[in-house]
């Protein structure tokens, strides 16, 4: 393993949390404006309304296949009777039912994209850039998959898996991604710079999912901010006494 | 109970004339920006007609508003919670451009520019969403003044409605028609339906006023709330992806000044002011098992500021004094609960809103008069109610959800206020007060004294008995410095150039300045600059940004190459404007 793979397989998990955090915070501290899904459905109902939803829970069961994946050791699985192949086909199969359903949506979202008028329009640099980085990655993983699907497959669960967790436990093990097939390490490196990308890009609307609204009250109250009369606030040093 | 305090408005539709000036003046002073060139905050319609967006009363299509479930229990009609946050990847019943109308601009430029020829250059459409020309087919106004209702006319749900029941009484003709005019504002409800399909909370009721508001920081696009609101008077920026309502003109209204849409009123036909209700009455009243008994219902949640009881539990509510005070002047007040002559829109979708109408008695003297009896006679006007030109049973669906007793209740009071002060007047002894004819004022309920302050509050109309507004706190007002009366300079704001500090956070982090310094910088920009958004400005004002690109001041400036052509970035800026961007 050369200085350079084991210095990718270190730093860059590292730097992509440094980008990913650091972003949400700057993001939220100085830009709760720009914070939101930008969503073009005003423009186009029809398409938006079948490609949507698929990509959104496709995407959705996809990032719960990961989660899944890289954070429950197999031993845990073996542990509850489920055996390495049997887990192997359970993920092949799903995974690869979410992958095509992602893969339909998001093709879908930028034909419309590409083709209406005022959609595209409205489509950024920022926009453009997101969507390369997002279609790479989900293409490479369905290629990694699929191109290692014979047999038992590809078992990232005792190489990539390890690797990742050992990240978070600070003790990077970079040693478990030697002999990784490449399409497996290209889909990490774009994976990597896409959750970087997360917080610079309209994808910071993942962040923003309204679970609160299942337990809030319906009518919400607030009160204009004690202290701030009118559109000014108080002047340093002069204060209301509470 | 529990005392709350609403500003609300009455609009007295017989005076309307259909002249646009509130539409026109409210879209000049908030949604004349980029991705809000669709949105009307306030809009006349001209009835019947579709309105705007297009059949917005259609709830069976759009969803909007709350309805009582099985068990007689209030459920909003486009979907609970979950059923909420299950579509939230696309709404499903969102309307979409073409509900409203494509908002487009011409090609001026081409009647100048335009190269020597045979024919008159014109300036084309072009559609601002796609930038290309296109053929202009609606707008928010298309159909004013009943233009193309013999093709569009049955496309009014309250035209159907109506005909279910008396087909006779909606006729297109040219001669047997009717019209008249509905200007419409958020309706500021006490049961906003917007409010509760906010799946990010941004959306929220102002405890002092009842000004219903969205948090521009929280919004995050979901668009539950468009299809959630009945009147559909919430509006998505399709550049900023953000919710943007009508405001109430709340930073007028804090310092005492009416909204944009009624200062700018020629009818003089609105009324501000404050009304007290008891919050805990709201949900029961909005669950009234009958569509029809909504607006009793509503009259019930409103309390009576000359009752002792009610203004000591409001004073224990931290009600200020100056409101109550507010309260017991208030014109809204009287035209909706003493004199019952204003009605709320369309009760029936269960909001509880607080805009409500003066319903128009139509050219009913006039009529009468033809008929060769003597229009202005008290008799003669109560009989002609029920045949006047323009159905009840059509006011009734849109005022009463479909009850016309208390539509011909008000049309009576307003055809007893005529004929009660007509002698009078005629009598013409300008010395006092006209005298009031007291046989017909009884006869629509009201004493001699009741009907002058009617006569006074609706056909004289004054200033300052229209509206009727506390200020946002009395005890303060002396330090608000867009208050009437200042007492400080007005540029000692923190961070401002008579104040000097800095303030804990450094130069760049001080407060906004008030807002009428800001609307002052940006006004003038925009009358000055070429571009049409607000591009000179080096403080980063995002209300103003147009979503394209990144807002003005947000980055600094590149160093200029030579020879570049000169933007509307490198505009001379005026010379204040600087001071800011030292800070």
């Amino acid at each position: 393993m050369s200085l350079a793979d084991s210095l990718l397989w270190t730093a860059m998990p590292y730097i992509t949390i440094v980008l990913l955090v650091g972003g949400i915070i700057w993001r939220y501290r100085y830009d709760k404006f720009g914070w939101t899904t930008r969503s073009s459905q005003l423009y186009e109902s029809r398409l938006l309304r079948i490609a949507s939803p698929v990509f959104h829970y496709g995407i959705l069961f996809v990032l719960a296949g990961h989660l899944v994946g890289l954070f429950v050791p197999d031993s845990w699985t073996s542990a509850i009777g489920v055996s390495e192949s049997t887990y192997h086909y359970l993920s092949l199969y799903t995974g690869t039912l979410a992958g095509l359903a992602t893969v339909a949506g998001i093709a879908l979202l930028i034909y419309r994209r590409r083709t209406n008028g005022p959609v595209f329009l409205a489509t950024t640099r920022n926009d453009k850039l997101m969507y390369v980085v997002l279609l790479a990655a989900i293409l490479m993983g369905m290629i990694a998959k699929l191109t290692h699907a014979g047999g038992h497959g590809y078992d990232y669960r005792t190489t990539i898996a390890p690797w990742l967790r050992s990240v978070f436990t600070l003790h990077p093990d970079y040693a478990r991604m030697d002999g990784v097939p490449v399409t497996y390490q290209i889909h990490i490196v774009i994976g990597c710079v896409l959750i970087a990308l997360v917080p610079y890009t309209r994808l910071i609307h993942m962040f923003s999912a309204p679970v609160q609204y299942l337990f809030r009250p319906y009518i919400v109250y607030r009160s204009r901010e004690r202290g701030q009369l009118g559109t000014r606030s108080e002047r340093p040093g002069w204060e209301r006494v509470p | 109970m529990r005392v709350m305090a609403q500003i609300a408005m009455v609009m007295n539709l017989d005076k309307c004339i259909g002249c646009h000036t509130c539409s026109v003046t409210c879209k000049q002073a908030w949604t004349n920006r980029g991705g809000v060139e669709y949105v009307w905050f306030n809009n006349v319609e001209t009835r019947p007609g579709q309105g705007y967006p297009r059949r917005y009363e259609d709830q069976e299509t759009w969803k909007g508003g709350w309805e009582l479930n099985k068990r007689g229990r209030l459920k909003l009609k486009g979907g609970g919670r979950f059923s909420k946050l299950a579509n939230i990847f696309s709404n499903p019943k969102l309307p979409t451009i073409d509900d409203y109308y494509e908002p487009w601009t011409y090609e001026y430029a081409n009647l100048v520019d335009a190269p020597l020829g045979d024919d008159i250059p014109v300036a084309q459409p072009r559609s601002l969403l796609s930038g290309k020309p296109f053929k202009i087919e609606w707008s928010a106004n298309w159909d004013d003044n009943l233009g193309g209702v013999s093709e569009h006319g049955e496309l009014d749900p309250m035209v159907a409605k109506v005909r279910e029941q008396a087909s006779e009484k909606v006729r297109f003709a040219f001669e047997q028609t009717f019209m008249f005019y509905l200007p419409r504002i958020c309706e500021h409800c006490l049961n906003p339906s917007c409010v509760a399909s906010c799946p990010s909370g941004a959306m929220y009721k102002r405890q002092e006023d009842g000004i219903v508001l969205v948090d521009q920081d929280q919004c995050r696009g979901w668009r539950m709330c468009v299809t959630g609101c009945p009147y559909k008077k919430v509006y998505f920026n399709h550049r900023t992806g953000k919710a943007e309502k009508c405001t109430l003109c709340y930073p007028r209204l804090e310092v005492g000044l009416p909204t944009v849409c009624s200062e700018t009123c020629v009818g003089r036909l609105r009324y501000l002011g404050v009304m007290l209700y008891d919050a805990d009455k709201v949900l029961q009243a909005a669950s009234a098992p009958d569509d029809t008994d909504l607006y009793e219902a509503q009259l019930g949640v409103f309390l009576d500021p000359e009752d002792p009881a009610v203004r000591r539990e409001a004073e224990r509510a931290g009600i200020a004094q100056d409101w109550i005070d507010a309260a017991r002047r208030s014109p809204v007040h009287a035209l909706i609960s003493r004199y019952k002559v204003a009605l709320p829109l369309h009760p029936e979708y269960r909001t509880m809103p607080m805009v409500w109408y003066i319903p128009p008695l139509s050219p009913v003297v006039e009529a009468l008069t033809e008929t060769g009896f003597d229009g202005e006679d008290a008799g003669n006007l109560f009989g002609a109610i029920d045949t006047l030109r323009i159905p009840l049973e059509y006011l009734a669906e849109l005022f009463t959800a479909g009850d016309t007793a208390p539509v011909r209740a008000s049309l009576e009071k307003l055809a007893a206020m005529r004929a009660a002060m007509r002698p009078g007047l005629l009598a013409g002894d300008p010395s006092g007060p006209a005298p009031v004819d007291e046989d017909v004022a009884r006869s629509a309920g009201l004493s001699g004294e009741e009907m002058y302050a009617l006569y006074r509050l609706l056909a004289l109309a004054k200033y300052d008995e229209r509206y009727v507004i506390p200020t946002a706190a009395v005890g303060d007002a002396r330090r608000l410095e867009e208050s009437v009366l200042p007492d400080e300079c007005s540029l000692d704001y923190a961070g401002g150039p008579g104040m000097g500090g800095s303030g804990p956070y450094g130069e760049g982090s001080g407060a906004s300045p008030p807002m009428s310094v800001e609307n002052f910088h940006v006004l003038r920009d925009r009358q000055t600059a070429d571009a049409p958004a607000d591009t000179g400005r080096s403080r980063v004002n995002l209300l103003n940004w147009d979503g394209r690109g990144h807002p003005a001041g947000l980055f600094p400036a590149k160093p200029e190459k030579p020879g570049a052509p000169d933007g509307p970035g490198t505009a001379p800026r005026p010379p204040e404007n600087d001071d800011e961007e030292e800070r």
